[in-house]
C-alpha cells in the first residue's frame, strides 16, 4: 500500500544510535527476516519441528476414537455435523483463503450437491444409482456449475464476483424453492424438478460394493474418510505449483500476472475445485438426512462457515479443522440454556482474566462488577419488586449465586431488549475509552451483560447463536484478521 | 395489446424502482469513496422502515391514526433518516474504520458480519414476524383513494406519487448537494483519489463520515416510503431489497449517482415486467440475467466509465 505516511524521510537522521544497523519497519529486508524474529516459546518450538501431516493424524485419529469412547446418538450426531462444516470450510479456505476471492454463493454449490444426490438416487426421478457413481457426477457438475458462475467476472474486479456469487446464491433458494412446477418459455407442460417447499424426501443411503450405510456412526466414518481424503488432496495441491501461484495471486495479482501466471484461469480453478468440495459435502448431508430442503442452503449456513472460516484464519488447513470445531461445537453448546450459561460466563470470566492485567485491575473490575450487582438487587428488592420476581436461567449454585445478583424481571421481554440496545451502545462506548476511565466503565457494561444474557439472549437460543455468529466476524475482523492459525502478514510499505 | 396489464406494471416498477435508486445511492456513494461494498446498507434500510412503523403505532395505529397524514409523512422521513444516518455513522465508526488499509477481503467480511448481526438483533427485539403499515387503513383509505387514474383505468394511489415524488425530490437535492456544497466537492475529490484529496488538505475522515450519514439516510427514507407503499415490514427485509439495490448500482455502474438511479429503474421495470409478463416466482432469474448481460456486455455498467486501474 502506498500510505501517506509510508515515504521515505527526505533527510534521514537515525532516531537512535542503532537504527542505521537494524532494518527498518516495512522495508523489504525487515520481511525477510520476519520468520527468524517471531518470539517463540520451548514447546511452540518443539511443535513446528512435527511436519504438518503429523497434526491431520493425529486429528484423524481422535476423531475416529471419538465414536468408540461414546454410545450417545446427539454426541456423534454432532461430530457428524462438524465434520461436515470442516469440508465445508476446507472448500471455502481454497477459494478465499488462498484465492482471494470472496465467494458468496457457496453453499449454493453445497446444495447443488446434496440436490444432486437426492435427484440421482431416490425414488424421485426412479433413479438409484450406486454412490460410487454419484459422487463423481456430482463433482464434475458442480465444478463446471462453479466454473460458470466465475465466468462472467473473471476480467472483472473482486467485488464484482461477490455480487455475482451472492444473488446466484439466492437465485439457487429461489429456484430450488419454487421448482416443483417448472415451465419451459411457450410450453404449458410443467415438471416437478426439485419438489419445491417440499424438498425430496426418501434419499437412499450411502452404498458401495453392495454395502450400505445406514447408521450413524458408518457416516461419521465416511465423513470423517471424506474428509481426511479432502484435506490431503487440499494439502497436496496446496503445496504444488498450483498452490504457490493462488497464494502469490492473493498476496498482488499484478505482480501474478507480471510474472507470467494465467491469472484467470488460476482464479477459475480455484473457484471449480472449492465448489467441487462443496458438492461432496452435499452428497454426504443428503444421504444422512435422506431428505434435502431448499431452505438449509441459504444464508446463516453461508455466514457460519464464513465465521469458521475466519476464526481459524484463512489460508491455513489447521484453522480450517480448529474455526470448524470451535464454531460448532459452541452453537450447539448454545441449544441447551443450562450449558449456555455456564459457558457464557466461563468465557467472560477467562476473556477478563487474559484482557485485563496486572491482577490489580482484574480485581477491582471483578468485585466493582460483583458489589454493583449485590447493590442494584438490594435497591431493586426494596423499590421495584417486580424486578427480582424471575428466575435464573441455570440451576446449582452458580443460578443460585445469579438469583441474588441480577436482576430478574417477571416479564422481562420489553425492559430486555431495551437492555439490549444499551448493552450494544455500552461495548461500543467502552472501545473507545482508553486507561481507568474504560475500566470503570466496564463495570456497568459487564453487569449489563449479565442481565441481558439471563433475560433475554439465553431465552432465544436460536437467534443468540446467529447474532454470536455476527459479532465472531465483527470483532475478529477488526482485531485478530488472521485468525488463530493464520499468521500476520507482513505487508511492504 | 392488453394496456391496462402494461401500465399496471409500468408503475409498479417505477414505484418499486424509485425505493432501489435511493439505497443504490448509498451503495455507490460508499463505493465511490472507501471502494467497499457494505452490505449491511440493506439492514440500515430495514431499521428506517422499522422506525416509521413505530411511529404509526405510536400515533395510534393504522386504523385509529391522530395526526395529519402529511404531518405523520415528515415525522416519519424525519427520524427515519436521522436513524438511518447514525447508524451508517456508527457502522463506519466501529466496523469498518480500523480497516481502512486492511487487505480488501477484510472489510467485506466485517460487512456481512455486520448485516448478519443486525438482522438477527432486529428479529430478537422485534420478533420475526411480518408487520404492517397498513396505509390502506389510514384514515378510513382517503390516502389511496385520491390520486390519479391513467387511461385504461389504471389507479395510481397518492402513496405511490408521493414515493416517486419525495425520491426525485432527495435525489435531486442530493445533486446539487455534491455539485455545489463544499462538502459535496470534498466528497468528489476523495472518490476521485483519496489521498490527493487528504494532501490538499480535505478531512477525509470528516467526508467518509458524512457519506455514510447521507447514503444511510437516503436508505432510510427508501424505508419508509417501501412500507407506504408495499407495506410489509419484518427482519429480513433489507436483505433482498439490499441485493437488489446492489445489483441496480452495478448495472447502472457502482460508484456512480445517476448511474444508481438509472440502475434502480431498470431493475424496478425488469422485476415488475417479469412478473407481470412471464412468472412471479422467477423475477429473480430475470434480473440476475439483466445482471450477468449488463456485466458481459459493459462491464464499467450502463453509465459507468471504464475502470482504469492505477499501476
Amino acid at each position: 500500500m502506498s500510505g501517506m505516511d509510508g515515504g521515505r524521510d527526505i533527510n534521514p537522521v537515525p532516531a537512535r544510535p542503532d537504527e542505521a544497523q537494524s532494518p527498518r519497519i516495512g522495508v523489504d529486508e525487515w520481511v525477510a527476516s520476519h520468520e527468524a524474529r517471531r518470539q517463540l516459546g520451548r514447546i511452540q518450538k518443539e511443535l513446528e519441528r512435527i511436519p504438518r501431516p503429523g497434526f491431520y493424524l493425529a486429528f484423524a485419529i481422535g476423531a475416529a476414537i471419538l465414536p468408540l469412547v461414546t454410545s450417545d446418538g446427539y454426541i456423534i450426531r454432532v461430530g457428524f455435523d462438524t465434520l461436515l462444516y470442516m469440508l465445508l470450510a476446507l472448500g471455502l479456505n481454497i477459494v478465499v483463503g488462498y484465492a482471494g476471492l470472496l465467494d458468496l454463493g457457496y453453499v449454493a454449490f453445497y446444495g447443488f450437491g446434496a440436490y444432486g444426490y437426492a435427484m440421482l438416487a431416490s425414488p424421485k426421478f426412479g433413479l438409484h444409482w450406486s454412490t460410487l457413481a454419484v459422487i463423481p457426477v456430482v463433482i464434475v457438475a458442480t465444478a463446471i456449475l462453479g466454473f460458470l458462475v466465475a465466468l462472467p467476472s473473471r476480467r472483472l474486479l473482486g467485488d464484482y464476483l461477490a455480487i455475482v456469487t451472492l444473488f446466484f446464491g439466492q437465485l439457487f433458494v429461489t429456484v430450488y424453492q419454487n421448482g416443483q412446477a417448472m415451465s419451459f418459455l411457450g410450453f404449458s407442460r410443467q415438471y416437478d424438478v426439485t419438489g419445491g417447499p417440499n424438498g425430496i424426501p426418501a434419499v437412499d443411503n450411502w452404498n458401495a460394493f453392495g454395502a450400505t450405510i445406514s447408521s450413524l456412526r458408518g457416516y461419521f466414518y465416511a465423513a470423517l474418510v471424506v474428509f481426511v481424503i479432502a484435506l490431503a488432496a487440499v494439502y497436496l495441491v496446496d503445496e504444488s505449483r498450483t498452490g504457490r501461484a493462488w497464494k502469490s495471486l492473493r498476496e498482488d495479482p499484478l505482480a501474478a500476472e507480471m510474472m507470467g501466471m494465467p491469472v484467470n484461469r488460476l482464479k477459475l480453478i480455484a473457484f471449480a475445485f472449492g465448489a467441487a468440495i462443496a458438492g461432496l459435502a452435499g452428497t454426504l448431508f443428503a444421504a444422512l438426512n435422506t431428505a434435502v430442503f431448499s431452505a438449509d442452503f441459504d444464508v446463516p449456513t453461508l455466514i457460519i462457515v464464513y465465521a469458521m472460516l475466519i476464526l481459524g484464519g484463512a489460508g491455513s488447513l489447521g484453522g480450517v479443522i480448529i474455526g470448524a470445531l470451535v464454531v460448532n461445537v459452541s452453537l450447539e453448546v448454545l441449544r441447551t440454556p443450562d450449558h449456555a450459561t455456564w459457558v457464557f460466563y466461563g468465557l467472560l470470566f477467562v476473556t477478563l482474566l487474559v484482557r485485563l492485567r496486572p491482577w490489580r485491575v482484574l480485581a477491582t473490575v471483578l468485585g466493582g462488577t460483583i458489589a454493583l450487582g449485590y447493590a442494584v438487587h438490594a435497591i431493586s428488592s426494596a423499590f421495584w419488586s417486580r424486578g427480582v420476581d424471575g428466575t435464573a436461567s441455570v440451576g446449582g449454585w452458580l443460578g443460585g449465586g445469579l438469583q441474588g445478583w441480577v436482576l430478574h424481571p417477571s416479564n422481562p421481554q420489553t425492559i430486555g431488549n431495551v437492555a439490549f440496545v444499551l448493552l450494544v451502545l455500552a461495548v461500543l462506548w467502552v472501545t473507545t475509552l482508553r486507561g481507568w476511565w474504560q475500566k470503570l466503565a466496564l463495570i456497568p457494561t459487564l453487569y449489563l451483560t449479565a442481565f441481558v444474557w439471563e433475560n433475554r439472549l439465553v431465552v432465544e437460543p436460536s437467534i443468540t447463536r446467529l447474532i454470536l455468529v455476527g459479532v465472531i466476524l465483527i470483532v475478529l475482523m477488526n482485531a485478530r484478521p488472521q485468525g488463530l492459525l493464520g499468521s500476520a502478514r507482513v505487508e511492504i510499505v | 395489446m392488453n394496456w391496462n396489464l402494461f401500465l399496471t406494471e409500468l408503475v409498479a416498477g417505477i414505484t418499486h424502482g424509485s425505493v432501489y435508486a435511493l439505497i443504490a445511492l448509498g451503495y455507490s456513494m460508499v463505493y465511490g469513496i472507501l471502494k467497499l461494498l457494505n452490505f449491511a446498507h440493506g439492514d440500515v434500510y430495514m431499521v428506517g422502515s422499522f422506525v416509521g412503523f413505530g411511529l404509526v403505532t405510536v400515533f395510534g395505529g393504522s386504523e385509529a391514526l391522530s395526526v395529519n397524514v402529511w404531518i405523520l409523512l415528515f415525522v416519519m422521513l424525519f427520524c427515519a433518516m436521522l436513524a438511518g444516518g447514525l447508524l451508517g455513522v456508527m457502522i463506519e465508526r466501529f466496523a469498518y474504520r480500523r480497516l481502512r488499509a486492511a487487505p480488501r477481503i477484510a472489510p467485506l467480511i466485517t460487512a456481512l458480519g455486520v448485516s448478519f448481526f443486525l438482522e438477527n438483533s432486529a428479529q430478537l427485539i422485534l420478533g420475526a414476524q411480518y408487520q404492517s403499515y397498513n396505509s390502506y387503513g389510514w384514515h378510513n383509505g382517503a390516502l389511496w383513494a385520491s390520486g390519479f387514474t391513467l387511461p385504461s383505468g389504471v389507479h395510481v394511489g397518492l402513496p405511490q406519487v408521493i414515493v416517486v415524488v419525495g425520491a426525485v425530490v432527495l435525489m435531486l437535492g442530493l445533486t446539487v448537494f455534491v455539485r455545489n456544497s463544499q462538502l459535496g466537492k470534498a466528497m468528489r475529490a476523495t472518490s476521485f483519489d483519496r489521498e490527493a484529496a487528504a494532501m490538499m488538505g480535505i478531512d477525509v475522515d470528516r467526508v467518509i463520515v458524512a457519506t455514510f450519514f447521507i447514503g444511510s439516510a437516503l436508505a432510510g427514507a427508501a424505508g419508509v416510503f417501501n412500507g407506504l407503499v408495499y407495506q410489509q415490514v419484518w427482519p429480513y427485509m433489507g436483505f433482498q431489497a439490499g441485493l437488489y439495490a446492489f445489483i441496480a448500482a452495478v448495472v447502472g455502474g457502482i460508484g456512480n449517482l445517476p448511474g444508481a438511479v438509472v440502475g434502480g429503474l431498470v431493475i424496478g421495470l425488469a422485476q415488475s415486467f417479469s412478473i407481470g409478463y412471464i412468472s412471479s416466482t422467477f423475477s429473480d432469474a430475470i434480473v440476475f440475467a439483466v445482471l450477468i448481460a449488463v456485466m458481459v456486455v459493459r462491464p464499467s455498467g450502463l453509465l459507468g466509465r471504464a475502470a482504469v486501474q492505477k499501476v
